[in-house]
């Protein structure tokens, strides 16, 4: 049995409507498969796509992939030609060159080893770190990416004042100042955030941050700083100089 | 002519040798795509489909892409270094002289080498921060953020143990400072040090035990763990695109 809409428009009238479907009889399957539906006025059924829009991997995927290699590599090679590998003297132990920096990597890591013991620069410090990024997804607290002031407002305030103020202390007990700079600016930016009230698309932006956005981010400037001070600002005997004086 | 060379392409692609090597035939319909990706031992770690919105750039900026691509570089850089390295004083830093001045193309190798490292640091460096902003660790892909910390320090040890050995002034120096670091952990540090030096100081059996992890140890670990890494993206339903699905905003009205 097949079943059709009327396309007969209903009119409001006090009369009782005439039946709104035609009825029809059709053995051919194929024409017509078997299907009855019901539309009734002023809905239409709408069909929910659960399902994303997908591409082929090959070639969709993979082609981007390979044109992002390949500019990759256009810029590697022109590096290649324009700058070459460093290469120094032939290595000799009696000969401490000064200062002897680690790869630019690590100049982070030897740029705190100037402002703390080696336990605490070249082991404590690192190994927090990568426990803290392994721990990363297994916290509620990231997990739900709830905005670090939207609950507990005022029992969160204290916390982070008390906990601001040690870490300043701290830093200011051990002339961190390229650490001081980037904690006072999130911290800034975490109390900006915390008004009771954000208006403005900015102010919105920054209340929905959680804790780790803030951890995170403190994190990537603080370690940005140290690196660049490192590689640019640290003379003979770590002394400060400028990038033109090296 | 481009005609022409279409045609042999396709020719050779009906051929029987080359049906035997790439089953997918040269069709254009998406069964011959999927078996693109199926049949491949290269590429079967990935999808046959992904979603459209994960092959945006403005999703992953490709920097995971981009992390193995300059690992790729690197392998076959590297390989072709091996060829005219001894791992031995002096000949280490002779053979740096000898690429400089004696090897065809021998800086460019070296240099495309030491740059693509420094870019395979930054890449995996920005390739974490990208993640974690876009918040692509949660659930269910929890694990395969801490497979991304693995390679992360892995990076970080093949381009360091890959420092020495040019076994120049910088080399030296840069792993004596780094050396002298693990010296500070407690009971074991000078141990540890030790283990990996084959000595009190940085010598020649640091420069054999360096070599033999930036060539061989290292580099089989990091395909492990980036080869774990790609078949959990696809086990763990695809690259995080984030956000509400569009398809779920708009409902299709029905026609």
């Amino acid at each position: 049995m097949w079943v059709a809409p009327n396309p007969r428009k209903p009119r409001p009238s006090p009369m009782p409507e005439p039946p709104r479907f035609t009825a029809a009889v059709d053995s051919n399957s194929r024409r017509t498969p078997v299907r009855v539906a019901f539309l009734t006025r002023r809905t239409s059924p709408q069909v929910k796509v659960t399902d994303e829009d997908t591409v082929m991997t090959w070639p969709n995927g993979l082609f981007r992939a390979l044109v992002a290699i390949e500019l990759l590599v256009i810029g590697l090679i022109w590096l290649s030609i324009l700058w070459d590998a460093p290469l120094e003297a032939f290595a000799d132990p009696m000969l401490t060159p000064n200062p002897a920096k680690a790869p630019w990597y690590f100049l982070g890591l030897q740029e705190l080893l100037h402002y703390f013991p080696p336990v605490v620069a070249g082991v404590l410090i690192p190994s927090l770190v990568l426990m803290a990024l392994v721990v990363v997804p297994y916290f509620n607290i990231n997990v739900e990416s709830e905005g670090v002031w939207a609950k507990n407002r005022q029992t969160r305030l204290r916390v982070f004042g008390v906990g601001m103020l040690a870490l300043v202390a701290l830093l200011l007990a051990y002339k961190v100042y390229a650490v001081l700079a980037p904690t006072v600016l999130i911290g800034a930016a975490m109390l900006a955030a915390a008004q009771p009230h954000p208006s403005g698309r900015f102010a919105k932006w920054l209340a929905s941050k959680p804790l780790s956005f803030w951890i995170v981010t403190w994190f990537l400037i603080a370690a940005s700083v140290l690196t660049v001070i490192g590689t640019f600002f640290r003379g003979p005997g770590w002394a400060w100089v400028w990038p033109w004086e090296l | 002519m481009i005609q022409a060379m279409e045609g042999y392409w396709n020719q050779l692609r009906r051929t029987r040798v080359w049906q035997s090597v790439f089953r997918s035939g040269t069709g254009t319909s998406n069964l011959h795509r999927s078996q693109v990706v199926q049949q491949s031992i290269f590429l079967h770690l990935l999808a046959v489909k992904v979603r459209k919105r994960a092959v945006s750039f403005r999703v992953t900026w490709y920097l995971g892409t981009l992390s193995t691509a300059t690992f790729a570089i690197l392998v076959v850089t590297g390989i072709l270094l091996m060829l005219y390295y001894h791992p031995s004083t002096p000949e280490a830093y002779a053979d740096m002289k000898d690429l400089q001045f004696v090897v065809s193309a021998g800086v460019f190798l070296r240099n495309l080498h030491r740059w693509s490292a420094h870019a395979m640091v930054l890449l995996v460096f920005a390739h974490m921060f990208k993640v974690f902003y876009r918040g692509a660790y949660r659930s269910p892909r929890e694990f395969n953020w801490v497979v991304g910390v693995v390679l992360l320090t892995l990076t970080l040890f093949l381009s360091y143990t890959g420092y020495l050995l040019p076994w120049d002034q910088l080399a030296f120096w840069a792993i004596t400072v780094g050396s002298n670091l693990l010296s500070a952990v407690p009971l074991v540090g000078d141990k540890i040090r030790f283990l990996m030096l084959g000595g009190h100081t940085v010598n020649a059996n640091a420069l054999l035990r360096f070599y033999v992890l930036h060539c061989v140890i290292l580099p089989l670990l990091a395909v492990l763990f980036i080869a774990i890494h790609f078949w959990r993206i696809r086990k763990d339903g695809g690259i995080h695109v984030g956000g509400p699905k569009p398809a779920e905003a708009e409902t299709l009205p029905h026609a």
